[in-house]
């Protein structure tokens, strides 16, 4: 359990929020192209980092907006929250 | 069995005041080269290096534990061992352990406390009625026993239960595996660990992997905390850390890892007699031959390594524990922790070669890994040694995830997660 600084609302308990799994995956642009192997990786392979990982992250109970969190998964430290389409802070 | 346990021995020793037992396990060094490596030495790890060195004669192998054995999920779970699954798949794998299990005590000569004393899952709404009847059809088109409880039934066979019908999610009925119960965890890890070192089995704990060695896509070895060790399979089953380790040899798996967390209360005197265990309010419980409830809770809805888990989640299930059981009431819990599980999409286990030779994984248990150790153990051994899947796991395979074919057993279990 830990404290989110949500961007928009400021800080609030975790349960307030919902975990939307690894952040920056693109969904494919031309998605009839792809093959199995590619869907595949775009679908269900995650990097599940132990360590620094980047995550989306909603308010559910809150503001209900969507915004990308940067967290130490050893450790649950948050190192840095952005809104979405902002650029990924450089660590 | 050069140190046999049995009531002789027992005897025996009592006249020395149990000073002069044997260490049942050896503490090796790490010899420069193993036919096999394990990597992970919790119970499904110990499991498949005792059935490599049983069941294909395989002696020269090593299981490597970066903490002590046991130490990690296995000693961490809340011991419930049953069979009643959905799909036809998960049904043959499942049993295939439970069939194990009845015997396990003895075949080890190893006291595991296997104790058959039923799960039930409670239904509470129209559609859990629904999928439960059809789930106990399932079980017994595939052999696995299962019977559907009314109300009274469920009342009948766990008194303590609260079946009033203004609760806020009543209790319909429920399903009753008779075969299934619990197990000393910290057992079973021991037993297998005692005959795998019987057998020559290297069991080498405190030693951590760094880096896996590949020449090409076949692995050459470990780099460990205690230097490089050649070998030219490695099976790996470390459970959270599976992703980890995956990366190490340049592979990414479809797994999330979660903290799950138990907990226990003061010890009391008998008041359940099996497990009963609640999907739609999140909520089980047994009681250990201590006295303790056993209780489980769910799992974290992020990615986190911190064994911990987040206290709401405790408090969600002690709730519903609460309105289930309103004679819980005054207890106290003594002590709460958190295991980390890799979790797959299917939310089924993978038992699986993998594009590189010689590696293979046996990872994904998810929430529910104790009750599967032995035939886990053992059709991993056998995959590895065949290099080739027993059929029991040919459809846990790897390739699933790209091909499709997935063996969903969200909420088609009687999972309660």
């Amino acid at each position: 359990m830990f404290l989110i600084n949500c961007p928009y609302c400021g800080k609030r308990d975790q349960s307030e929020f919902s975990c939307g799994g690894e952040a920056h995956i693109v969904r494919p642009k031309q998605p009839t192209e792809l093959s199995d192997d590619q869907w595949a990786e775009y679908l269900f392979m995650r990097k599940n980092i132990k360590g620094v990982q980047f995550e989306r992250w909603n308010h559910a109970h809150g503001c209900r907006k969507w915004f990308n969190m940067v967290r130490d998964t050893s450790n649950d430290k948050i190192h840095a929250v952005y809104k979405m389409g902002e650029k990924p802070p450089v660590e | 069995m050069k140190n046999k346990y049995s009531i002789f021995s027992l005897i025996k020793n009592a006249f020395s005041q149990h000073e002069n037992w044997k260490q049942a396990w050896g503490d090796p060094e790490p010899k420069r080269e193993y036919e096999a490596i394990i990597i992970g030495g919790g119970g499904h790890g110990l499991a498949t290096a005792y059935y490599l060195a049983k069941k294909h004669n395989m002696r020269n192998i090593a299981v490597l534990e970066k903490g002590w054995i046991g130490g990690g999920n296995t000693g961490r779970n809340t011991t419930i061992i049953r069979s009643n699954y959905l799909w036809d798949a998960s049904a043959g794998l499942y049993d295939h352990a439970l069939k194990i299990w009845e015997n396990l005590s003895q075949e080890l000569n190893y006291n595991i406390m296997f104790s058959q004393r039923g799960v039930m899952n409670l239904a509470h709404n129209l559609q859990d009625v629904r999928d439960l009847k059809r789930r106990t059809h399932a079980n017994r088109l595939n052999g696995i026993d299962a019977v559907w409880l009314n109300t009274n039934q469920v009342k009948e066979f766990c008194p303590i239960i609260n079946t009033s019908p203004d609760i806020r999610y009543p209790v319909l009925g429920g399903t009753l595996q008779r075969r299934a119960g619990t197990a000393r965890h910290d057992a079973v890890a021991w037993g297998y660990a005692r005959g795998a070192d019987e057998m020559g089995v290297d069991i080498i704990q405190n030693c951590e992997v760094k880096g896996i060695k590949r020449n090409g896509d076949q692995v050459e070895g470990v780099e460990t905390s205690k230097g490089f060790i050649k070998t030219k399979k490695i099976g790996v089953v470390a459970a959270g850390h599976s992703s980890v380790i995956a990366n190490m040899a340049g592979l990414k798996l479809p797994l999330e890892s979660k903290p799950l967390q138990a907990l226990v209360s003061e010890p009391v005197k008998p008041i359940i007699d099996t497990v009963v265990m609640s999907n739609a309010v999140h909520a089980y419980v047994s009681q250990s031959d201590k006295g303790e409830l056993v209780i489980g809770a769910g799992t974290d809805a992020y990615v986190s390594y911190t064994q911990r888990g987040s206290h709401d989640v405790v408090e969600g299930t002690l709730k519903a524990i609460l309105e289930l059981y309103p004679i819980f009431s005054r207890m106290k819990m003594l002590r709460q922790w958190g295991g980390i599980v890799d979790i797959c999409p299917d939310a089924s286990p993978i038992i699986s070669k993998t594009n590189i030779k010689g590696l293979y994984f046996n990872c994904g248990w998810g929430t529910g890994g104790f009750k599967a150790t032995p035939g886990s153990g053992d059709l991993f051994a056998h995959t590895i040694a065949n290099d080739e899947p027993h059929k029991l796991n040919a459809a846990f395979n790897l390739n699933r995830f790209v091909s499709g074919d997935l063996v969903d057993e969200h909420g088609a279990a009687a999972v309660a997660h």
